[in-house]
């Protein structure tokens, strides 16, 4: 009896001690490898409607809605194919934004413009990703992703719901801030806030997830969840204006086909993006 | 024989179409036929533009451009095709009537996996110019894009059949156009030009008439392009059997007439040097006139393009592009002349387009420049932008033609030097 108290014993001991090595073993990088893929590269596909509600200092109110599909190019959560197709406002009505991303710093992204109006597919050259996208205060880069390689991270605090990671860029000339703080939730890795810094530490723009939806969708015959943001808010707290970005219609796993991300396409939207 | 196989493709186009219609004949079944479309899309703008010369212009109105322009656009989809028109009609204060112009009525299916349809009047851009084109040779709107209208107006619509055919080896497009479709050139009605056979400047008092090729099936053109990316390098190849697009020749009597034109081209674009690299030739080759020494019809030509496009700052792009016009058999081409200015051998034309965004992408800064050289001419286009809203949007800007010669390409536009203002309501 006493034997098999000991064991019970030495057995919760063993256990306790897997667990705290478990959560310790979390190595900073391993928090950001799961946050990156968390944040863009859930699903093989995934597609839906995107609404921005762009509001200036002023109070001044513009929308910018489009649709947008995804697909991984591989299962290592480096290269991606997005597809844009503009709903509003009417000047840029069925206007088709692709990007073929690569993850490889060395290598631009592929990018695509269709101007409906002239026909005309045009080829736009890999600016700076550190743009705003669509007039918006979301940034290309914020839609795309950041590349984890681009950035050396830092455990800075263990909260109780987050980890608080701080990225500093590993070529500061190529980037408008010092560094930035991610907060990530603990228990699904979704970066739920982060903030960016000028220098002397000030807070210059942030961007926070205001919902997170769980997106029921299936995997090899098995049902999934993925857990999305599905409202996030963008601020620039240089100029007070902010951009409301609300995801909705939100599918994963659909099949959409590798195809899509031709000139095919762009000159006549599939009916994925159309509806 | 190319004949035969331009009404091969028509023919083709039309079965398809009639194979992928679904036939509806009884009455009742009527209501679930419209139910299958989409609920219909509609928009459009209203718009407002008036220009005027900055200069005294003894063969034009001082107004370059003075008119409301109401346009509509239509679209519906079912489950096998997609349907779209796009028309406007305006008040138009220089030919001081109302005009119409309808840019779009087509039909488009994808019935395979590896095919394409689009049949009716549709807008058609390739090739991999900007603002310059080698191996489109869709029907373009110069007179549009001199007087300041809207950048999406230097493109004419074509009533054509495009089909596209698509797999691994290599993509094919074909555009069948029944009857031709000339280019909206200068005719003298919005703008004054230089007329060789009078050597004057003409306007309004000469309007330019000319002897378009209208026969339906007979007087047509075929248009096809293959192309293929390889590591995102777009490759293409183009072949095109028609007319000259803009008046080309004459016969004896004086009559501009448009010749026969065939052109063969290749094209390729893909990342350069942190931006992006355009390269692009074709031969035309002026079918009646093959040996260059008919006075009376344009020579062949050789066409080379290259480009260079990046972005130099923040929303600050920058495209710049050498062009090349070669007169093939000049020789032949100088012996035939009889005392008019001869064009040169080479036609050199370099073209810049720089666009700043301002104001979160609400305030378009951009200059498009084209400067020749050779010709000694200019034609600098500065405009700029403003959305107010998401709605309106407010537009000035300015047609600048410099030249030294009053016979060459943009020179002979000097007196239609124009300055200009917009305001459009869209819907």
């Amino acid at each position: 009896m006493k034997k098999i108290v000991v064991g019970i014993l030495l057995g919760l001991l063993w256990g306790t001690c897997l667990a705290a090595q478990a959560s310790s073993a979390m190595t900073v990088d391993a928090i950001v490898t799961r946050a990156n893929h968390m944040a863009l590269y859930q699903g093989v596909d995934s597609k839906g409607n995107v609404s921005m509600t762009i509001i200036d200092k002023a109070g001044n109110k513009r929308v910018r809605e489009f649709s947008m599909l995804r697909k991984n190019s591989d299962d290592s959560d480096r290269n991606q194919k997005y597809y844009t197709l503009f709903k509003r406002p009417a000047d840029v009505r069925k206007m088709v934004f692709m990007v073929h991303k690569h993850a490889d710093l060395a290598k631009d992204d592929d990018r695509w413009l269709y101007l409906p109006g002239l026909d005309l597919v045009k080829r736009i050259a890999a600016s700076d990703k550190r743009t705003s996208f669509v007039g918006s205060d979301f940034l290309y880069e914020d839609i795309s992703g950041r590349s984890p390689e681009d950035d050396y991270h830092e455990l800075i605090e263990t909260r109780e719901k987050y980890y608080v990671v701080k990225n500093t860029p590993k070529k500061p000339e190529s980037v408008e801030f010092v560094y930035y703080i991610a907060y990530i939730d603990k228990k699904n890795f979704i970066p739920m806030k982060m903030e960016f810094y000028k220098k002397g530490d000030r807070a210059y723009r942030q961007i926070e997830a205001l919902q997170v939806d769980a997106i029921n969708a299936e995997k090899n015959g098995q049902p999934v969840v993925y857990p999305t943001v599905t409202i996030s808010v963008a601020k620039d707290l240089r100029n007070d204006s902010m951009t409301k970005m609300v995801f909705s219609n939100v599918a994963y796993n659909t099949g959409i086909s590798d195809r899509i991300f031709s000139e095919r396409y762009l000159r006549r939207p599939p009916r994925d993006a159309m509806r | 024989m190319r004949r035969l196989f331009k009404i091969d493709c028509f023919v083709l186009g039309l079965t398809i179409m009639l194979a992928i219609v679904p036939v509806c004949a009884a009455g009742q079944k009527m209501n679930a036929f419209l139910d299958s479309f989409a609920p219909l899309e509609v928009h459009g703008f209203i718009e407002l533009r008036g220009g005027m010369r900055t200069q005294n212009d003894p063969h034009a109105k001082d107004i370059s451009v003075m008119e409301t322009r109401l346009q509509a656009d239509l679209y519906t989809f079912t489950d096998w095709a997609e349907f779209k028109f796009k028309g406007d009609v305006w008040a138009d204060g220089v030919t001081e009537k109302g005009e119409g112009d309808m840019r779009e009525a087509w039909f488009f299916s994808r019935p395979y996996d590896f095919l394409d349809v689009k049949i009716g009047r549709q807008v058609l851009t390739w090739g991999t110019g900007d603002l310059v084109f080698l191996n489109d040779l869709f029907p373009k709107d110069w007179q549009s894009y001199f007087i300041g209208r809207d950048s999406e107006y230097l493109k004419a619509p074509s009533d054509a059949a495009k089909i596209g055919v698509f797999n691994e080896i290599v993509n094919i497009d074909l555009v069948y156009t029944p009857q031709f479709d000339a280019d909206r050139y200068i005719t003298g009605e919005y703008l004054s030009y230089w007329n060789a056979a009078a050597a004057d400047h003409a306007g309004q008092d000469a309007i330019l008439h000319a002897d378009k090729p209208d026969r339906f099936f007979q007087d047509d053109e075929l248009a096809v392009r293959l192309y293929r990316t390889i590591s995102n390098y777009e490759l293409a190849l183009y072949g095109y059997w028609g007319f000259w697009k803009r008046p080309s020749g004459q016969t004896p009597s004086g009559t501009a007439i448009f010749p026969g034109l065939n052109v063969y081209g290749a094209s390729i674009r893909g990342q350069v040097a942190g931006g992006i690299g355009n390269m692009e030739l074709a031969y035309y080759d002026s079918v009646d006139d093959s040996g260059g020494d008919d006075p009376l019809i344009d020579n062949s030509e050789m066409r080379y393009v290259v480009g260079y496009t990046r972005d130099l700052a923040m929303d600050l792009n920058a495209s710049l592009q050498y062009y090349v016009e070669q007169l093939l058999d000049y020789g032949a081409y100088g012996d035939s002349l009889s005392g008019i200015p001869a064009r040169d051998e080479f036609r050199h034309v370099i073209t810049l387009q720089l666009t700043q965004l301002l104001l979160n992408q609400t305030l378009a800064l951009s200059l498009s420049g084209y400067y020749s050289p050779s010709d000694k001419d200019a034609y600098l286009r500065p405009k700029i932008s403003y959305d107010l809203t998401d709605s309106i949007m407010l537009e000035t800007g300015a047609n600048f033609f410099i030249g030294e010669a009053d016979h060459t390409f943009f020179g002979q536009f000097e007196n239609n030097t124009n300055v200009y203002a917009a305001i459009r309501h869209s819907l």
